[in-house]
């Protein structure tokens, strides 16, 4: 087996075996899918939005509070923390480059990302009647940049965190703020102008309103896509810079 | 004997500070080369130059032909190390680790063997939090070795551990060897260096200050001797130091400890029977690897508890 693989398989095995992680990663997001689904009034139509119903605009803003544990929350965490451990750099050592690890870091927390998002399709279907996304293909490219620009965010605060203490402080100040600007609190719907134009050049907000079009069968919109490309390109290359090993 | 480890007038800054200042010696195949010096004095950069971790300011390196820097790859596959202060994932269990690490190498030993070598084949489904401060230390050297690496750099290997702990590692690192590997090892215990290294390096303010055996560097200051003695009642210093072969008197505790040369406690001796003293405890010390590098540095090495 390559050392690659082999960091991969051991990296998901300890993610799985720490609760708090597993509650927090795999648990949230669903449980809140399942929680808002349960609300009467949210499977009632919305007037005016072509009958449209909360827990319909709510399946991305669920979806985005999943990426947003993962991008932000977790990766950081577990990244932050082996640096501060010295994992990284013992791994210096060996012929594996740490970087590897990493990357298998990005492979786990991305699997898992997806395995969400089919997980929490597949309950809003059958649980709650809400309808497969109308253009798959656009709803897939819409979190997969996503997924990628907040990976990116989350990528700078592993970078910039001494420890994974601090890496979980950094994410938590970033998380509410992200997941309130894709709509968590209140739907991007009913944002006022200032704060919708804000949530627009925000990753998730960008992402949300992307998977939102996607649902109801549109192409996600020019704005909200470079929004998303820029996180990335901008994110990944300072977290690049400044990354250390030690 | 080949060396297997050139240095040579190795430099390296931090800013204005150089930490090691022109350092050489070679290391030959099959030995067990210390490196030893006082906390600070460049011991862990020399090493971490050598491991390729470090790009030196000046000066070569080559290990078993190789550039540390430029074949990096290559020399990683042939040098083990064991870094101070580095973990693994708390949750990892140690079969993990092995089966981890020993992915990253082309030609890995059987780890199973190894940890069973090492004392650790009942330990295999323990996380590695679990493990004790010993038991992590054996885990790092099984991890330090399992790419079947010709040259293994063990640092500060023992420090932290309690001194059964800090025996039975002595005993593994001998065992290593017995395995063929070169094992270099940073210290800063005289009694480590002492029992376990073939030659040593002593390290002060980032210079190399005298490469010899254990033995070699004691007997640069072997000419000089100790006896110690409690005295039954109170004797003038300076009959003592009226001795030829007295250098120097002093008093620790309720004892006194003679320094001097050539027949010393045939002088002390009559001294006392003439003055009708006697000596109680009296003990004859020969001169030691500390204080060969009280002479050598002019300074004792810090005591673990001083750290």
């Amino acid at each position: 087996m390559t050392a690659f693989t082999k960091l991969t398989m051991i990296e998901t095995r300890l993610f799985f075996r720490d609760l708090m992680a597993v509650g927090l990663g795999l648990g949230l997001a669903p449980i809140l899918l399942v929680v808002l689904g349960l609300v009467p009034t949210f499977r009632e139509p919305i007037p005016g939005l072509d009958g449209l119903r909360t827990i319909d605009i709510y399946v991305p803003v669920l979806v985005a509070v999943a990426v947003a544990t993962f991008g932000v929350f977790i990766l950081p965490q577990l990244m932050a923390g082996y640096r501060a451990k010295g994992v990284l750099r013992r791994m210096r050592t060996t012929p594996v480059q740490p970087g590897t690890l990493l990357g298998a870091q990005l492979v786990m927390g991305t699997a898992m990302t997806v395995g969400l998002l089919l997980i929490m399709l597949v309950i809003a279907r059958l649980a709650f009647a809400v309808a497969l996304p109308q253009n798959i293909l656009a709803y897939l490219v819409s979190f997969v940049l996503a997924t990628a620009a907040t990976g990116a965010v989350g990528l700078v605060v592993a970078a910039l965190a001494p420890s994974a203490a601090s890496a979980n402080g950094i994410g938590m100040v970033l998380y509410f703020p992200m997941l309130f600007f894709a709509g968590l609190w209140i739907p991007r719907a009913n944002m006022h102008p200032i704060l919708l134009t804000i949530s627009d050049f925000t990753p998730l907000g960008a992402g949300v309103a992307s998977l939102q079009d996607a649902a109801v069968g549109d192409w996600p919109q020019l704005l909200h896509v470079a929004v998303m490309v820029g996180w990335t390109v901008l994110a990944g290359a300072l977290a690049a810079r400044v990354f250390r090993w030690e | 004997m080949e060396s297997i480890i050139e240095v040579n007038d190795l430099v390296k800054r931090y800013g204005a500070t150089t930490t090691v200042d022109g350092v050489s010696f070679s290391v030959d195949e099959g030995e067990i080369f210390g490196i030893l010096g006082p906390n600070g004095a460049g011991k862990t950069t020399t090493v971490e130059c050598i491991e390729g971790l470090r790009k030196p300011d000046g000066g070569s390196i080559r290990v078993a032909g190789l550039d540390p820097q430029s074949e990096a790859r290559e020399l990683k596959e042939l040098l083990g190390a064991q870094l101070q202060e580095t973990e693994l994932p708390d949750l990892i269990r140690v079969r993990e680790a092995m089966e981890l690490y020993s992915s990253f190498y082309r030609d890995p030993v059987d780890w199973r063997e190894l940890l069973d070598d090492l004392g650790l084949a009942g330990k295999l489904e323990t996380p590695f939090r679990r493990l004790s401060g010993g038991q992590k230390q054996r885990l790092s050297i099984a991890l330090a070795v399992v790419g079947n690496p010709r040259i293994a750099v063990l640092d500060e290997l023992t420090t932290g551990l309690d001194p059964q702990a800090r025996r039975d590692t002595w005993d593994l690192i001998e065992r290593i060897r017995g395995r063929g590997v070169t094992i270099v090892l940073v210290t800063h215990f005289m009694e480590e260096a002492e029992r376990l290294c073939d030659r040593l390096a002593v390290i002060d303010s980032g210079r190399v200050v005298a490469v010899d055996t254990p033995a070699g560097l004691v007997a640069k200051v072997d000419h000089r001797q100790r006896v110690r003695f409690r005295p039954s009642a109170p004797l003038d210093h300076a009959l003592l130091t009226g001795l030829p072969e007295v250098s120097h008197v002093e008093r620790a505790g309720g004892q006194l400890v003679v320094t001097g040369t050539g027949d010393l406690l045939q002088a002390v001796t009559a001294l006392l029977a003439q003055q009708g003293v006697i000596a109680g405890d009296l003990r004859v010390e020969q001169a030691t690897l500390d204080d060969a590098f009280v002479a050598l540095t002019g300074r004792r090495l810090e005591s673990e508890e001083a750290r």
